[in-house]
């Protein structure tokens, strides 16, 4: 085979690397180019539209284009985070994918200067039965639970999904939240002609060659086979690294920072030179290596984990040197800044690479792929079911997407730090920032039922369930980041679907303020042509600026009001029932109104915040019904006594319209709520009474608590036998 | 019969484990020991007599099972 | 009261632990890397949790192995009281300063959830502020937390009443439940759940608090 194709290079693209060259390249030149130039790295098939996102508002930073975004929470403090998907290495080996997955996206919020205060995760499965469901969900739930409780940092959030459509191709997503100082933010951008370049961290070896390139195409049947290089996680030298790091933060040393991700050593170099419009020149001879005999190509493409090349004042070399000394931390000087502008690589006396690095960022291949809008929704099925409403309640209850995560959740250490706030898995997760009264809301959400049925409402949907729920918590939402999973680009229909999901994030976050600050793109998660549903997740974070209001709120009382906020129930259109029901949805998904969203989120924080309510959820996936089951029943143990009008009951109880909340309201708080809600003109409806136990609808049908719990909390241990 | 298997991750792939504990052991003063590696030793009873069948059998459930052949390889030892 | 809390590389509830410390002991700890041969003067020395060593080889093996274990042995014969939190605990099992050994869970998962734990002795340095047998909430975090040691030990300890606390539902597969075990002169604890972080009602739980009241109160005595 040729090997500008064994690396992923086409016809084409070999052409314009020859051009630019204008001569033959070295092996290494040539991997250097396939990882800078693959679909991971260059985003060539993204970029051209992902430039369209609204990236600014007066909360934001720093958007995207640095290792993490970068918003602020008042008092000198800023929020750092970020979400990656490590999608394909967690198929071939959950366990190592999804750690080094929850390293990778660490890294890039402690290499910003942030120590991390929470995780998330966003993960999808094929099927439930599938009989590689269960083996990829240990083994990724372990991973994620293994790299984050050694590190030490609680995970908070996370959503769990299954679907068909993910039998081939599993999802991680990994979210890392940190908070800094905003008077110390390390960036990426190399400065200063001669400044030394500086390698720390764990040692290199072949891990992982290829593992860019690898992202970047499909699979076969034979990817198992060919992917001898798998990295592995050690999250015990992170946390040695993250302390090494943020103490030599604190010491004037460091003029720019990047870590050592996909494409390791190349890119990392790459893009710091890049941003500072320098060159950059690298001995390899010096770089801490595990292994004998590794060449120039092997050492530049290796991704080992644990890694971070920065940029020195010469004056305080040996003061870093020292710190990572005392952390038992490897450091070596591996290069230095030059006035090239090109990357230049020397090893065993020869010069193995030296590449204009405009040809690597800039100049690399850009794509505006064709689309072809393909309408995938099929016609309304528009029959009302009039079967037990009981048995469909419980039926949902015990549906793979809708199920207790609770054997998920319980693997991750959600206590460490002692300041999380809320992680029982309902909407978002909270962590108060330490020595302060304010507190961190964070979710992650995408409904990819929606997103595949008509990418640009699901897309617009994701955002306003992301900002709903953060309402939810409590908190002012302030800005996201987002993994956009798609199949392969090349096909005019999943291009045309990743446009429209750009447009319906765009719009959606321009009206609700809540601008994207980082991100990333997984394309071709596909398998024998075969691709997963649309799956643009969003990860949002929102303050709350004095947490005193949460000691009244969470907490539902025997007697208080149920209330539900927006409007009555309808669309059953694409929904969670149709799914369980029949195994496949129709129609299209429910439209949000975005002024709407804005108007009623807004009120519901203030009813949060001034303690007119005490409890609040919104309502998604599963309608009214599911909410108020999850709520009052399934989190506070209690019961619930509702009337709905006898008139499509079932689509005022599983209906999914959006801009919806169900809260309940104490006695003393009714008027004033009430009045409020007048006045802001925001639709709402009494539904009922919180009571000792049991869920009564209409007086004509009642569900135990044991029944509720059973159907809620039975089905994975079932599944996965314990 | 009896057969043991070995597991262990292949030489190119890291091994923290294996690493943590040989600079443990250059703490306690044995500076000659290097590339200290950790593994698995699987052990099971076929009730069988022919060593071909275990062979197959062993190996089959060792590819399939025991070990991740991703990241480890394995040796197996009939007794 | 001088508070000492040892720091292994890969501990990670040091700083959590600190904060304890000064918002409940109205003191502020010293935080001592494991490489120091000499414990400063202490009257209460702290092992936190962590994955010290990346729990690597056997959880806490390798940290029991550090140079500073041999002035820590010598304090605690000398009457020092020592606390060890979960991967603390595990550490002091490895050092025999408590006897028997924390196994994998039986579930073979990481367990994090805030439980239900019943204390045993209310006449000690750590638990005086507790009623006898009273059941409060904690948080465990862990993946080795099975208390394994031979019958017939475990019946010597029993016989001493050395359990210093016990699941009040079997979590983690703990022979006869137990959660938190004392050395014969009860001047050393090693346990578990993790009461530094159940000092804020926030956080939701501030049934750790009367660990630190204990200790309070035993000081100024």
């Amino acid at each position: 085979m040729d090997i500008y194709k064994k690396h992923g290079i086409d016809e084409k693209e070999k052409k314009l690397l020859l051009d630019y060259m204008e001569r033959d390249p070295s092996n290494t030149e040539i991997g250097i180019f396939s990882v800078m130039w693959s679909e991971h790295c260059s985003y060539k098939s993204s970029r051209y539209w992902l430039k369209n996102l609204h990236t600014e508002g007066k909360q934001v930073i720093q958007g995207p284009g640095e290792n993490a975004g970068v918003i602020d929470i008042g008092d000198g403090q800023v929020v750092v985070f970020k979400m990656e998907s490590h999608n394909h290495p967690s198929f071939i080996e959950p366990y190592q994918g999804a750690a080094t997955g929850v390293g990778g996206i660490m890294r890039d919020i402690f290499t910003m200067g942030a120590r991390p205060i929470a995780l998330l995760n966003s993960i999808r499965f094929g099927e439930l039965n599938h009989p590689r469901t269960k083996y990829l969900l240990s083994g990724v739930v372990a991973g994620i639970g293994g790299y984050g409780n050694c590190v030490g940092i609680p995970t908070v959030s996370g959503e769990t999904g299954f679907d068909s459509s993910y039998n081939g191709n599993n999802l991680v997503n990994a979210m890392c939240v940190g908070v800094a100082k905003s008077d110390k933010i390390f960036y990426s951008k190399a400065s200063g002609i001669g400044n030394p370049v500086v390698y720390v961290g764990a040692k290199t070896g072949r891990d992982g060659i290829h593992g860019a390139t690898m992202a970047s195409g499909e699979f076969d049947e034979d990817s198992e086979k060919n992917r001898p290089t798998v990295q592995v996680g050690d999250p015990y030298a992170e946390k040695l690294l993250l302390e090494a790091c943020l103490e030599l933060m604190q010491k004037d040393a460091i003029i720019s920072i990047q870590d050592m991700g996909a494409a390791g050593l190349t890119s990392s170099s790459v893009e710091m030179a890049d941003k500072g419009q320098v060159g950059i020149e690298l001995h390899l001879d010096e770089i801490p290596i595990r292994q004998k005999n590794l060449s120039a190509y092997e050492i530049m493409l290796s991704e080992s984990q644990e890694r971070m090349l920065m940029v020195l004042t010469p004056e305080k070399t040996e003061v870093a040197k020292n710190v990572f000394k005392k952390w038992g931390v490897d450091f070596a000087i591996v290069g230095k800044i030059t006035d090239t502008k090109n990357i230049k690589v020397i090893h065993q006396g020869n010069i193995e690479a030296d590449i204009p690095i405009r040809y690597l960022t800039d100049n690399a291949p850009i794509y505006e792929r064709k689309t072809i809008k393909k309408s995938k929704s099929v016609e309304y099925r528009d029959k009302i079911f009039d079967a037990d409403t009981k048995e469909f309640i419980l039926k949902v209850l015990n549906s793979a997407n809708i199920c207790s995560k609770k054997w998920i959740w319980e693997q991750y250490d959600r206590t460490i730090m002692a300041n999380t706030l809320n992680s029982s898995g309902c909407d978002a997760g909270i962590v108060r920032i330490n020595d302060t009264n304010k507190a961190i809301s964070m979710s992650c959400d995408v409904n990819p039922r929606y997103c595949e049925t008509n990418a640009k409402i699901g897309a617009i949907q994701a955002v306003a369930e992301c900002w709903r729920n953060i309402i939810s918590s409590g908190a002012k939402p302030l800005a996201i980041t987002n993994c956009l999973n798609f199949g392969n680009p090349e096909k005019p229909e999943i291009m045309s679907d990743f446009v429209d999901t750009i447009k319906g994030i765009t719009e959606a976050s321009i009206v609700l303020d809540y601008p994207v600050v980082s991100g990333n793109v997984s394309l071709y998660n596909e398998t024998n042509g075969s691709a997963i549903k649309n799956t643009p997740t969003i990860g949002g974070v929102g303050l709350i600026e004095n947490i005193d209001f949460l000691d009244d709120f969470g907490d539902p009382k025997i007697g208080d009001e149920i209330v539900l906020i927006g409007k009555i129930g309808e669309h059953l259109a694409c929904s969670t029932l149709e799914e369980v029901i029949y195994g496949e949805t129709t129609g299209e998904p429910p439209a949000v109104n975005l002024n709407l969203e804005k108007n009623i989120g807004k009120a519901v924080l203030s009813l949060i915040q001034d303690n007119m309510i005490t409890d609040c959820h919104d309502i998604s996936d599963g309608g009214l019904i599911i909410s108020i089951c999850e709520m009052i029943m399934l989190k506070s143990k209690l019961g619930a006594k509702i009337s709905v009008s006898n008139k499509n009951i079932i689509n005022q109880l599983f209906g999914e319209d959006q801009s919806r909340y169900v809260v309940t309201v104490s006695q003393n708080n009714r008027y004033n709520l009430f009045s409020r809600l007048e006045k802001l003109e925001i639709e709402n409806y009494i539904l009922g009474k919180v009571t000792p136990k049991e869920l009564k609808i209409n007086n004509n049908i009642t569900i135990s608590m044991d029944e509720l719990t059973n159907a809620y909390e039975s089905l994975i241990p079932s599944i996965m036998c314990n | 019969m009896k057969a043991l298997v070995y597991v262990r991750l292949k030489s190119e792939v890291l091994d923290p484990q294996g690493q943590a504990i040989e600079s443990a052991l250059k703490n306690l003063g044995q500076k000659k020991i290097s590339n200290v590696r950790q593994g698995k030793l699987i052990e099971m009873d076929i009730n069988s007599h022919n060593i071909d069948e275990v062979k197959k059998t062993v190996d089959q459930v060792t590819k399939t099972l025991l070990a991740n052949t991703v990241i480890e390889e394995y040796s197996i030892e009939i007794k | 009261m001088d508070v000492t809390i040892i720091s292994f590389p890969g501990t990670n509830c040091d700083v959590d632990t600190a904060n304890a410390v000064s918002r409940k002991l109205n003191t502020i700890p010293k935080i001592i890397s494991c490489k120091e041969k000499e414990i400063p003067k202490s009257d209460l020395i702290i092992i936190p949790g962590g994955f010290s060593y990346g729990d690597y080889l056997r959880s806490g093996a390798i940290a029991a192995r550090e140079p500073v274990m041999l002035d820590l042995v010598n304090k605690a014969k000398n009457g020092v009281y020592i606390l060890g939190i979960c991967n603390g605990f595990q550490i002091l099992t490895e050092v025999n300063l408590l006897p028997g050994v924390l196994l994998k869970n039986n579930s073979l998962k990481f367990i994090s959830k805030t439980i239900k734990i019943k204390i045993i002795r209310n006449d000690t340095f750590f638990t005086s502020s507790f009623a006898k047998n009273e059941t409060v909430s904690i948080p465990v975090a862990h993946h080795d937390g099975n208390f394994f040691i031979e019958k017939k030990a475990l019946m010597e300890i029993e016989d001493n009443q050395q359990i210093a606390m016990r699941y009040v539902d079997p979590i983690n597969g703990s022979l006869n439940d137990i959660a938190g075990l004392y050395n014969q002169k009860f001047n050393v604890l090693g346990l578990m759940p993790h009461p530094e972080r159940a000092i804020d009602i926030r956080t939701g739980s501030d049934d750790g608090i009367k660990f630190f009241e204990s200790m309070l109160n035993f000081a100024n005595i």
